[in-house]
């Protein structure tokens, strides 16, 4: 006999191990979500999955199912709180979604639209970051880097490179380059690396093809993120 | 201040010290700081080499600890203890007399390389500020003269072993003893304990105490305890978290400097209880001056059979000490990020589950206790639960010490039996026209007098030690700034809301400071910190809107003094920022202002 908890007043069940995100993905409920990649062992960092579990906070990604679970995702409250967490995104680092050649299919646009988040409110901080387009294949803009670790986590543990890393604390945790120069194009760092096929925003984006896909035809324009998935379940490696 | 040896050599000396160790990394980067007052890329380059671990994830440590630097800092590296209590002793004054004197601006290094000159969080000298640091180590109790005088040493290049001593004194100031403190304890006498009676009378007596983590979380000793030694493994390891690093409070300090034979006690029981191999003690950086003296007494128990291989002729019993040094960073007093750090990585809080008590150091299981929980359980050994249960409430057994400095005559550290008001430590510490009592460090709460009838204990006024006093003279609003300022500093940036909140609300508390803030903004203040309380990854990032959502509940006359009556208030000052266009312009015409700097 299989193990269910209850989300939203459904019964989802879950295997021994999985965590409530595994079980809501398997079972086809939409949790927001950003730095988490079921094919990657869960981070815990950007918080959009925040839920309720047993009317506690806690991040679905991180958080063991268990039958006595109840979860409370899709609420107006948790939506209200999702909503505040994107905004922090967008302010904190230089988001201009009209210019950005991810814009329609990046996966933190796609959230704030599925959330109801209209425009940022909060105070822009406006940091002052590079953009390294050193690399002959792959260009990536600082700008948008929302710290979700993917593509250091695919560097180290597919690609066995340790491209990425974190340095800094607090507001000043940046995303660095492992090169004696800090430029990825003197990294080990190939276009047909597994992390260049994860950023879920336009900060790992590949050259020689700009713009290629017109508005109206791209990844979130006709249906939602809840519906379509992640940005990287869509790479075609 | 070496400068005649090789960073190559000493950082291979380092490196064998550490036996290639990567899971040592972060302390040998601390002693090539030490050493050259930077870590350079040829250091940086030969660890990785030795190491095998990529040259971007050592940089990415050096980058975590605010004590660890890339560029190179000055032979004199002085940072001033900026927390509250020592603000409102003239640390900031005294600061500013010191730059103007050695003609250093604060944030940079001298252009001879002589001196740095910076602020830091709290030093641990609450009672004994202003505060500073040099290289390290501890300066207490500055006041003008004194700061003419390092001035004066500093600019003849005197070496740091030649300062006059009296610099470096840090008094005990042990105001109030109780069970604790005024209890004897024979050296080895709760190693016997455990020998004698086996691990499962010890637990048992444990659990009868009632003993909770003083660090403030208050989990019970017994059942980590427990937890771990039924952890399935072949190696176990006791961590003493000596990371005292809540701002205003040092009782584990004083504890460290004259009861350290009481904590390796503490800690050679928990070892043969839950049936370790490895301690180690993680002591802050601020408390680097204690180091030589806890390692002179690790020696002194070795030599007793107290440490090292069969302990008390106990065959099997094995446990030693290493003593591991922090390197700047609150966050580290986090159990989970304590052991990233303890494994030289940067100090992230992990996902938990699994907790450390199952896997902790390296995987294993592990135990993590405050110095004082440590102490506690050496003399619940010995004087059993009975003793121990003599003082405190039903659910806060026991003493606490209590860490007290600000506004009162009579500053230091007091043990108190639990369930002590407020009002009874007030009185004794002669703290008079109090305004009010931040309880617990900026994490915790800032107590108004119409509650100082309420106790310190775990089902009232939960804390870990830290408590200031603000009289009534006292602007509280700086408080909260510097501890707001104080959380933005120490966020480890892992999580969205603490990373990006405490920068926010750290922006909209200064609107208000600066007398530009409008109802709207303390509206916003509440949603922001509702939301960073509530999504934030691990403690820090739950606790660090409290300063602020605190004392707009318990004293929004603060706040509603400091409000412009406007509805909308720009977040930046227009005609300010227009200053860069009328320059380049060259105009300075009416057309070019905005009146009143805002719409």
């Amino acid at each position: 006999m299989s193990k269910h908890l209850v989300i939203d007043g459904r019964e989802i069940p879950f295997a021994e191990g999985e965590t409530i995100m595994d079980a809501a993905l398997a079972a086809g409920v939409y949790i927001p979500h950003l730095c988490h990649n079921p094919e990657f062992a869960p981070h815990g960092s950007c918080r959009m999955c925040m839920v309720t579990v047993n009317g506690r906070h806690s991040a679905a990604c991180i958080t063991p199912a268990a039958v006595d679970a109840v979860v409370e995702n899709n609420t107006d409250a948790l939506m209200a709180q999702r909503r505040t967490l994107l905004q922090m995104l967008f302010v904190e680092g230089n988001h201009q979604c009209p210019a950005c050649e991810k814009s329609g299919a990046c996966q933190l646009q796609a959230v704030a639209y599925y959330c109801g988040m209209l425009a940022p409110e909060l105070t822009h901080l406006y940091p002052r970051r590079e953009v390294d387009a050193s690399h002959p294949d792959v260009a990536i803009d600082f700008n948008r880097c929302i710290l979700c670790e993917l593509c250091v986590r695919a560097s180290r543990d597919v690609d066995g490179k340790d491209v990425f890393a974190i340095n800094g604390r607090g507001i000043g945790t940046h995303l660095v380059v492992n090169s004696e120069s800090g430029k990825l194009g003197d990294s080990l760092f190939d276009a047909g690396d597994k992390a260049a096929h994860v950023c879920p925003v336009g900060a790992i984006l590949p050259k020689h093809r700009g713009y290629d896909v017109p508005i109206g035809e791209r990844l979130y324009d006709l249906e939602p993120i809840s519906k379509i998935g992640d940005v990287a379940a869509q790479e075609v490696d | 201040m070496t400068h005649h040896v090789s960073v190559k050599d000493v950082t291979a000396d380092l490196l064998r010290q550490w036996e290639h160790d990567p899971y040592n990394l972060l302390q040998i980067l601390i002693g090539v700081q030490q050493t050259f007052q930077h870590i350079s890329t040829t250091a940086v380059d030969l660890i990785a080499d030795k190491l095998s671990l990529p040259r971007a994830s050592i940089e990415g440590v050096i980058g975590f600890y605010s004590f660890l630097h890339v560029q190179q800092r000055g032979l004199y590296d002085l940072l001033m203890s900026d927390n509250i209590v020592d603000q409102m002793s003239g640390s900031r004054e005294l600061a500013g007399l010191l730059a103007r004197r050695l003609d250093v601006k604060s944030g940079t290094t001298r252009a001879d390389g002589a001196v740095s000159l910076g602020y830091t969080s709290c030093t641990g000298m609450g009672d004994q500020g202003p505060a500073a640091l040099v290289n390290n180590r501890a300066l207490t109790s500055l006041t003008p003269q004194r700061i003419e005088q390092i001035a004066e040493l500093i600019e003849e290049r005197v070496p740091l072993g030649e300062w006059p001593q009296e610099l470096f004194a840090v008094s005990g100031n042990i105001q109030r003893r109780d069970l604790l403190l005024e209890s004897d304890l024979l050296q080895g006498a709760a190693i016997d304990a455990v020998v004698s009676r086996g691990a499962e009378q010890i637990l048992s007596e444990l659990e009868e105490s009632g003993l909770r983590g003083r660090g403030g979380a208050g989990f019970r000793t017994a059942l980590k305890w427990r937890f771990c030694r039924d952890a399935a493994a072949d190696e176990r390891v006791v961590v003493c978290n000596a990371d005292e690093g809540e701002p205003g409070t040092f009782k584990d300090r004083v504890l460290l400097q004259a009861y350290a034979d009481r904590l390796f006690e503490g800690m050679a029981l928990c070892a043969g209880v839950i049936g370790a191999s490895r301690g180690f003690l993680y002591l802050r950086a601020e408390y680097f001056y204690l180091l030589e003296d806890l390692q002179q007494e690790l020696q002194r128990r070795r030599d007793a059979n107290l440490l090292g291989e069969d302990i008390l002729g106990q065959a099997g019993f094995d446990f030693d000490i290493e003593i591991h040094l922090g390197a700047g960073a609150y966050i580290c007093g986090e159990e989970s990020a304590l052991i990233e750090s303890l494994e030289g990585k940067r100090g992230i809080p992990r996902i938990r589950p699994p907790f450390p008590v199952t896997e902790g150091y390296r995987g294993r299981p592990t135990v993590v206790n405050n110095v004082e929980t440590l102490i506690a359980a050496a003399m619940i050994a010995v004087h059993g639960a009975e003793w121990f249960c003599s003082r405190g409430t039903d659910d806060s057994a026991g003493t606490k010490l209590l860490s007290i400095s600000g506004d009162c005559a009579r500053p230091g550290v007091y043990e108190y039996p639990y369930g002590v008001s407020i009002e009874a430590i007030l009185r004794d510490c002669g703290a008079r026209d109090v305004q009010a009592v931040q309880v617990a460090g900026p994490a915790g709460q800032c107590v108004p007098p119409s509650e100082f009838h309420r106790a310190i204990a775990f089902e009232d006024l939960s804390t870990g030690g830290s408590m200031m006093i603000f009289n009534q003279q006292r602007n509280l609003l700086n408080a909260v700034e510097n501890f707001a300022d104080f959380f933005v500093h120490e966020s480890c940036g892992l999580c969205t809301p603490c990373r990006v909140g405490t920068t926010l609300l750290q922006k909209r508390l200064r609107k208000v400071v600066s007398g530009h803030a409008t109802s709207e903004d303390l509206a916003m203040m509440r949603t922001i910190g509702s939301v960073v309380r509530e999504s934030s990854h691990c403690g820090l990032g739950m606790t660090a809107a409290n300063p602020i959502l605190g004392s707009m509940e318990k004293f929004p006359g603060v706040y509603s003094e400091k409000l412009k009556s406007t509805g909308f208030e720009p977040a930046f000052d227009l005609d300010a920022a227009l200053d860069e266009a009328r320059k380049i312009t060259g105009r300075d015409d009416a057309g070019a202002h905005i009146e009143g700097g805002g719409v």
